[in-house]
């Protein structure tokens, strides 16, 4: 891989209909970086990650992800919803959940969706990497929200991708489950290129290096330049900012 | 219940072992393809195309006997008026902007008008209601090799994409995301979804059909873990009420049909009600 950016984002302007959603947005992502798109509800953060997704395409400007068209980079990026549209009593464990992350195209083996020993392999090492190994048999159902968010980073992480793209991975996550998700972010952080979309200010820890603040337009901050003005110029109104310092340096793994 | 043995067994009476054999191999597909149709919650979209097959049956009657292709059975037609439907409805759930119910129901009920109308002007035999409501009085040698080969088809379709299967019912757009053919795979379940239909025009009619294929699997849900386990529970509840219906409407002297589904209806009731009390408790 080249220096090229992860992300590049040229002067891209979207709108549904006539509503503007977002106006002459550029920014890039460096390799290994781990940034955090913030911005108010319904101001573009979930739009700018559907069209890194190519499940939208720009109405003026450029996109490229991984040196390729979003569409064509989709093989290599591990994306986690915010929302997985479904019944919650859906039959499926941990473990076909994470599985899917294994599908993909190429061969007839890959065509029929058929799993072999290496993507076993693959889904059970995901797993670990979000310490749910234990939880691999366990249903969807029955996982609390932080261990439901878990799997479906494992689920991302399974492709083996080149950039991680979570959507809202803290909402509906409990403190406790919010610190894990944080420690897992942390390991993951230099071994791949990580996105996480927020509208929760808390995530802007010093974990991340680098806030894309999104309403309509977009302004990049590097976290340690995060001052109430530009959270008031965000959000319109004064917020606290809670000082992140080191909160529990050196913790144990996890339980 | 001796009588139905009795029936069952004797050579002289094949239809109630036809049945049976209809009902049982029919049970597999329903099982397999009703989890889907479950999880993936396009009960409504299945039970549309299911009366659209009407227009295939009347198509295929009137073809045969007024037109005079002998070879050109109303299955056939079922067939062909599935397949034609299932297509037309898919692309419409997921292309039409707006207002695709009304679309759907649209298609839904011009398909039962055609039918009808094929109906009425075929002479003879062609009773709307052995179609709608299903009459085993019909059921051939060459319906069961016709069904047999169908419930293979579809069984080995709907089982060899399981993973992929599973992956656009969990969450549609990370599938697609991973480069699953998710449009052409909701296709191919409305396909064999329509097929099945097919398989049990004959027993249960196509009417009531989506009770057999959406009352066992909604069963095996509240039971089972994994979408597998989910189907081999719901093929052999499926089974089950198929037998019983049967021997059920043999020894009551009612039809088949209205009994099956009766008794998939009081067994999902109980399975309901069971399961909120096993909850409370």
């Amino acid at each position: 891989m080249s220096d090229q950016p992860v992300i590049d984002v040229c002067d891209v302007s979207f709108a549904y209909g006539a509503a503007p959603v977002l106006e002459d947005v550029s920014f890039q992502v460096e390799q290994n970086e781990l940034i955090c798109i913030i911005g108010p509800n319904g101001g573009g953060k979930t739009t700018l990650v559907r069209l890194l997704l190519g499940l939208l395409r720009p109405d003026r400007g450029r996109i490229r992800v991984l040196g390729q068209s979003p569409e064509r980079a989709r093989q290599r990026v591990g994306y986690m919803p915010q929302h997985v549209g479904h019944d919650p009593h859906f039959p499926v464990t941990a473990m076909d959940i994470v599985l899917m992350g294994r599908l993909g195209r190429g061969g007839i083996r890959k065509t029929l969706g058929w799993y072999n020993r290496a993507d076993r392999r693959a889904a059970l090492e995901a797993l670990d990497m979000v310490d749910m190994t234990a939880a691999a048999r366990q249903t969807y159902a029955t996982l609390s929200g932080g261990q439901r968010q878990r799997v479906l980073i494992a689920r991302a992480l399974c492709g083996q991708p080149a950039l991680l793209l979570l959507d809202e991975p803290t909402a509906n996550v409990d403190a406790l489950g919010e610190s894990r998700l944080m420690d897992i972010l942390k390991r993951l952080s230099g071994q791949m290129s990580i996105v996480t979309v927020s509208h929760d200010l808390g995530l802007v820890s010093n974990l991340v290096q680098r806030v894309i603040c999104v309403n309509r337009r977009v302004l990049i901050h590097p976290t340690s330049h995060i001052t109430g003005q530009v959270f008031e110029d965000l959000y319109g109104t004064q917020r606290r900012i809670v000082e992140h310092g080191e909160v529990t340096p050196g913790r144990p793994g996890n339980g | 219940m001796v009588e139905f043995l009795e029936a069952l067994l004797d050579p002289d009476v094949p239809l109630v072992r036809y049945a049976l054999v209809a009902g049982l191999l029919a049970s597999v597909a329903f099982g397999v393809v009703g989890c889907y149709v479950v999880t993936r919650r396009i009960s409504y979209i299945a039970a549309a195309v299911s009366h659209c097959v009407l227009g295939g049956i009347g198509a295929g009657l009137y073809l045969q006997t007024v037109v005079g292709f002998a070879w050109c059975d109303p299955l056939y037609g079922a067939v062909a008026a599935a397949l034609l439907a299932a297509i037309a409805i898919g692309l419409i759930s997921l292309y039409a902007r707006q207002r695709e119910d009304t679309v759907i129901s649209a298609i839904w009920t011009i398909g039962m008008a055609v039918g009808l109308l094929f109906l009425y002007k075929t002479p003879g035999y062609a009773e709307p209601m052995v179609y709608l409501f299903g009459d085993i009085l019909y059921l051939t040698k060459h319906d069961l090799w016709l069904i047999a080969g169908l419930d293979v088809l579809i069984v080995v379709l709907a089982l060899g994409l399981y993973n992929k299967f599973l992956a656009i019912c969990f969450d549609e757009e990370f599938a697609r995301l991973r480069g699953v053919r998710a449009e052409a795979l909701y296709i191919l379940l409305l396909c064999l979804t329509a097929l099945c239909v097919v398989l049990m025009v004959r027993v249960v009619g196509i009417v009531m059909v989506i009770a057999l294929l959406t009352l066992p699997a909604a069963m095996a849900g509240q039971l089972t873990r994994q979408l597998w386990q989910m189907m081999i529970a719901a093929v052999l509840l499926c089974m089950v009420f198929v037998t019983a219906g049967l021997a059920l409407s043999f020894i009551l002297d009612l039809p088949t049909g209205p009994v099956i589904v009766s008794l998939a209806a009081v067994g999902y009731l109980l399975a309901a009600l069971a399961n909120r009390l096993w909850r409370r408790a």
